[in-house]
């Protein structure tokens, strides 16, 4: 019986080495559904699938770096779904008026000004995060929809550069990694080695002695939901090279799963703990686990509640052993 | 309330030997106070006695482990706050009661407070114009604290417990509050006033009751020179002379680090002034709630002063957030811990926090220098690093000098410690300590607010005494005995420290 309780059990133990390398565990996870994959349709996990996986993982994954970048400040951007979509439709657009290196600077303004009112709202007017990405979500979706009916005539095009980044594969590979590896190599190293990272997790996990330590605290919200809204608007460039078809709800089913992998990926939505890692594996898990689920031929009603019962069962799975409740 | 013939002679509480103990702490060992109907008897003891220990017992906030606590005669278990107010024990609290947004009338229908006695007693105590459409939350505190008196009055209660009841309030609702106090005694009933205000005690007492240690170790009727005595009691037998460190208290010279003159702020810091020089521990003493928290808070930029001047090597200062006072060199060390940690962050983060708080530190991290740095603070410290991955994980001792390391880790020239070794082991005590004569010696200057007497010789220079926010009495630590402190505390001070008190307005 003593020794018993001396010793830490199975569980306990498999939780400090989560704790200690969550990363490593998520990892775990996704091969495990590679290999579930693999049993089940032999044959199917090779070079293209690989490929086709990593390229739909991206967009998602930038999403989502929105998501785990203002998680760690306790906050979250729902509007980060909206403002992708509007750079996307803005650019495809455009494109066609002004040529395709001005259409993209002309997509990204009206991201980084969401992002700027963003951080506006939350830092300086102290607005709940949830309520005023939700409000400008909204009102940016109205305004796309005005600016729409001004360009209808002109029609559309996806520049032929986003549909290579976006689609095109190099020697196997896809291109889209050009951005996506300097992209997520940037945010890693900005959330433990920058001050901006570090103040992030600072206002999440006490705002109050983050102040008292001298930071203020808005200037660190602006910058940060500024920052949120330009990789939203990037992502949705990324995702209509993807998808070729620019439309006003075009990244909007992107929104939920990109918190899903952020939280999956072990970032608290209470501020302070997690970081980008995680959230990438957490967007393969996710790309990866809709393909199984695809191929399990459920029908639509089916898969959605598997899915979301698979992401509650992650997410609280992961809460337990590392002891974060 | 109507009593039988039986109960009259019975004292309207009676509680003997109560004791409590919080895991291995003993809170009371032996508690007791007697009120009579026609009484108000003032509870007295020291910060840490367990003063507020018994009044919690007392009103059913918490069980005793031990003793008995008779009401009218009958033992009673008060098992709740509600069940206390059931046997005609209606307490009034330092904080106000009502609930900020309902308006007064929605909240004495919450405390099914009849509406008219209540209005007689608020015009009593001197408040003409209240509106029962108020929302309680837009009233001044000082009315609040009335509005709850007059809640308490209206309920005719047998035994009424005024905790701190004149704290906050202007001087004319201070005698008008009183006046009815003293007239409830007179009318019958039974008053438990606590306060550390011996002259109100002397104008409205009959009786003290002093706590120490957890027991009780006087009833002393009020007369002339009953102050001496209650301090006696307050302190115990080790009236012993402090054991002062090492060199005497160096001569201060030259300009002033910090120079404060009249600084206010809210209801309680009323008229603050003082020096601290380079190289000076100056030591604060004041009783809870004499607006040593808000001279703190000021300085450490978290609070606006509405009064007063503020200069730092002869410039005068106006801070609108700490990072403002964190650049004129005022570093704050706060006395709750859990408000200056990341608690689920490492220790090198939270050291390294301050740093990297300026727009211009966004960028890359030295990572060297802060590591190099970090490792200095936690060696200087000696921080116990075992579990320095997240800092709720460390013992309460090496979260406070994470705290204090944060500061050290820089170059620290003013350093506010407000009570920094509250609740911590005495050897991480001893650290600090050395810690502070270490900075001092450097060159820092130190303002250091302690709740614990015994620490004032063991770390300080000079000492300060505030008192209904005011500054009542500057002594060299040489001259700081502990009843001498214990007694400015209480606002029984030198002739110029009377002064001050008098000049308070009180009587």
């Amino acid at each position: 019986m003593s020794v018993e309780t001396a010793r830490p059990s199975v569980l306990g133990r498999a939780g400090r080495f989560l704790r200690d390398h969550p990363t490593v565990t998520l990892i775990l996870l996704l091969l495990a559904l590679v290999a579930l994959l693999q049993v089940l349709r032999p044959g199917i996990v090779n070079e293209r699938w690989i490929g086709n996986t990593v390229k739909f993982a991206i967009p998602l994954a930038m999403l989502a770096a929105c998501q785990t970048l203002t998680m760690l400040t306790g906050g979250i951007d729902l509007s980060a779904g909206t403002v992708a979509t509007i750079s996307a439709f803005v650019v495809a657009t455009q494109a066609p008026l002004v040529g395709t290196g001005p259409a993209l600077l002309i997509a990204l303004f009206p991201a980084i000004i969401l992002g700027l009112l963003n951080g506006f709202g939350v830092g300086i007017c102290r607005v709940h995060p949830l309520i005023m990405t939700l409000g400008t979500g909204l009102i940016g979706i109205g305004c796309l929809q005005v600016y729409q009916r001004s360009v209808i005539a002109t029609g559309s095009v996806v520049p032929p550069i986003l549909e290579w980044l976006g689609t095109g594969r190099t020697g196997g590979l896809p291109n889209a990694l050009v951005l996506f590896l300097p992209f997520a190599a940037l945010i890693l190293w900005a959330q433990g080695r920058s001050g901006f990272g570090r103040l992030l997790y600072a206002l999440g996990a006490n705002e109050d002695a983050a102040r008292l330590s001298g930071v203020r605290a808005w200037q660190v919200y602006l910058a940060l939901y500024a920052l949120s809204g330009l990789i939203a608007g990037l992502a949705g460039l990324v995702y209509v090279g993807l998808i070729k078809a620019p439309s006003l709800s075009l990244a909007e089913p992107l929104l939920l799963p990109s918190v899903a992998a952020a939280v999956i990926g072990g970032t608290s939505i209470f501020g302070g703990r997690g970081g980008y890692a995680g959230t990438i594996v957490g967007a393969l898990i996710l790309t990866v686990l809709g393909t199984l689920l695809t191929l399990l031929q459920m029908p639509e009603g089916a898969r959605r509640i598997l899915f979301g019962l698979i992401i509650l069962f992650v997410t609280t799975a992961y809460l337990r052993l590392t002891d974060q409740g | 309330m109507p009593m039988t013939q039986a109960e009259a002679g019975l004292p309207a509480l009676d509680a003997q030997g109560v004791s409590k103990r919080f895991g291995a702490v003993v809170a009371l060992r032996d508690a007791a106070l007697t009120v009579r109907r026609g009484e108000v008897v003032a509870l007295m003891g020291a910060n840490g006695a367990g003063k507020s220990t018994f009044v919690k017992i007392l009103t059913g906030a918490l069980r005793r482990d031990g003793g008995d606590v008779r009401i009218r005669g009958q033992d009673t278990h008060l098992a709740s706050p509600a069940g206390a107010r059931a046997a005609g024990l209606i307490p009034v609290y330092q904080e106000p009661s009502l609930i900020r947004d309902l308006d007064v009338a929605d909240n004495l229908r919450l405390g099914r407070t009849p509406a008219d006695p209540f209005l007689h007693w608020v015009r009593e105590l001197g408040i003409p114009d209240l509106r029962l459409d108020d929302r309680a939350g837009d009233l001044p505190l000082a009315t609040l604290r009335v509005l709850d008196l007059a809640r308490a009055l209206a309920a005719e209660p047998d035994v009424l417990m005024l905790d701190e009841m004149t704290a906050a309030l202007p001087t004319d609702l201070v005698e008008r509050v009183l006046r009815v106090v003293r007239g409830q005694a007179d009318g019958g009933r039974a008053v438990i006033y606590i306060s550390h205000r011996f002259a109100e005690i002397a104008q409205i007492c009959d009786r003290a009751t002093v706590l120490r240690d957890g027991a009780t170790v006087g009833d002393l009727p009020i007369e002339p020179g009953v102050e001496d005595r209650v301090v006696e009691l307050m302190l115990g037998a080790a009236l012993t002379p402090a054991a002062a460190r090492d060199g005497g208290p160096r001569a201060m010279t030259g300009e002033p680090r910090l120079h404060v003159r009249g600084l206010s702020s809210g209801a309680r810091l009323a008229d603050v002034s003082f020096d601290l020089h380079r190289g000076e521990v100056l030591g604060v003493v004041a009783l809870e709630g004499q607006g040593q928290d808000e001279l703190f808070e000021v300085l450490a930029g978290q609070r606006r002063a509405s009064g007063g001047t503020i200069e730092i090597e002869g410039r005068p200062q106006r801070f609108r957030h700490p990072a403002d006072a964190i650049a004129a060199g005022l570093s704050f060390v706060p006395g709750d811990r859990a408000d200056a940690l990341l608690m689920v962050r490492s220790v090198r983060e939270n050291i390294a926090l301050p740093i990297l708080a300026p727009l211009r530190r966004w960028g890359a991290i030295p990572m060297r220098t802060e590591g190099a740095r970090v490792a200095s603070a936690i060696e200087r410290l000696q921080i116990d690093t075992r579990a320095q991955g997240e800092v709720r994980r460390l013992s309460g001792g090496n979260q406070q000098k994470v705290t204090i390391g944060r500061w050290v880790a820089g170059e620290v020239r003013t350093l506010l410690l407000f009570d920094p070794t509250r609740g911590i082991d005495v050897r991480t005590k001893r650290q600090i300590y050395g810690l502070v004569r270490d900075l001092a010696d450097q060159g820092a200057s130190i303002l250091y607010y302690t709740s614990e007497l015994p620490e004032i010789p063991q770390a300080c220079d000079r000492v300060v005494v505030i008192f209904n926010g005011r500054v009542v009495e500057i002594l060299d630590v040489a001259e700081a005995t502990e009843e001498r402190l214990m007694r400015a505390a209480y606002g029984l001070t030198s002739p110029e420290g009377r002064r001050a008190v008098a000049g308070a307005g009180r009587a």
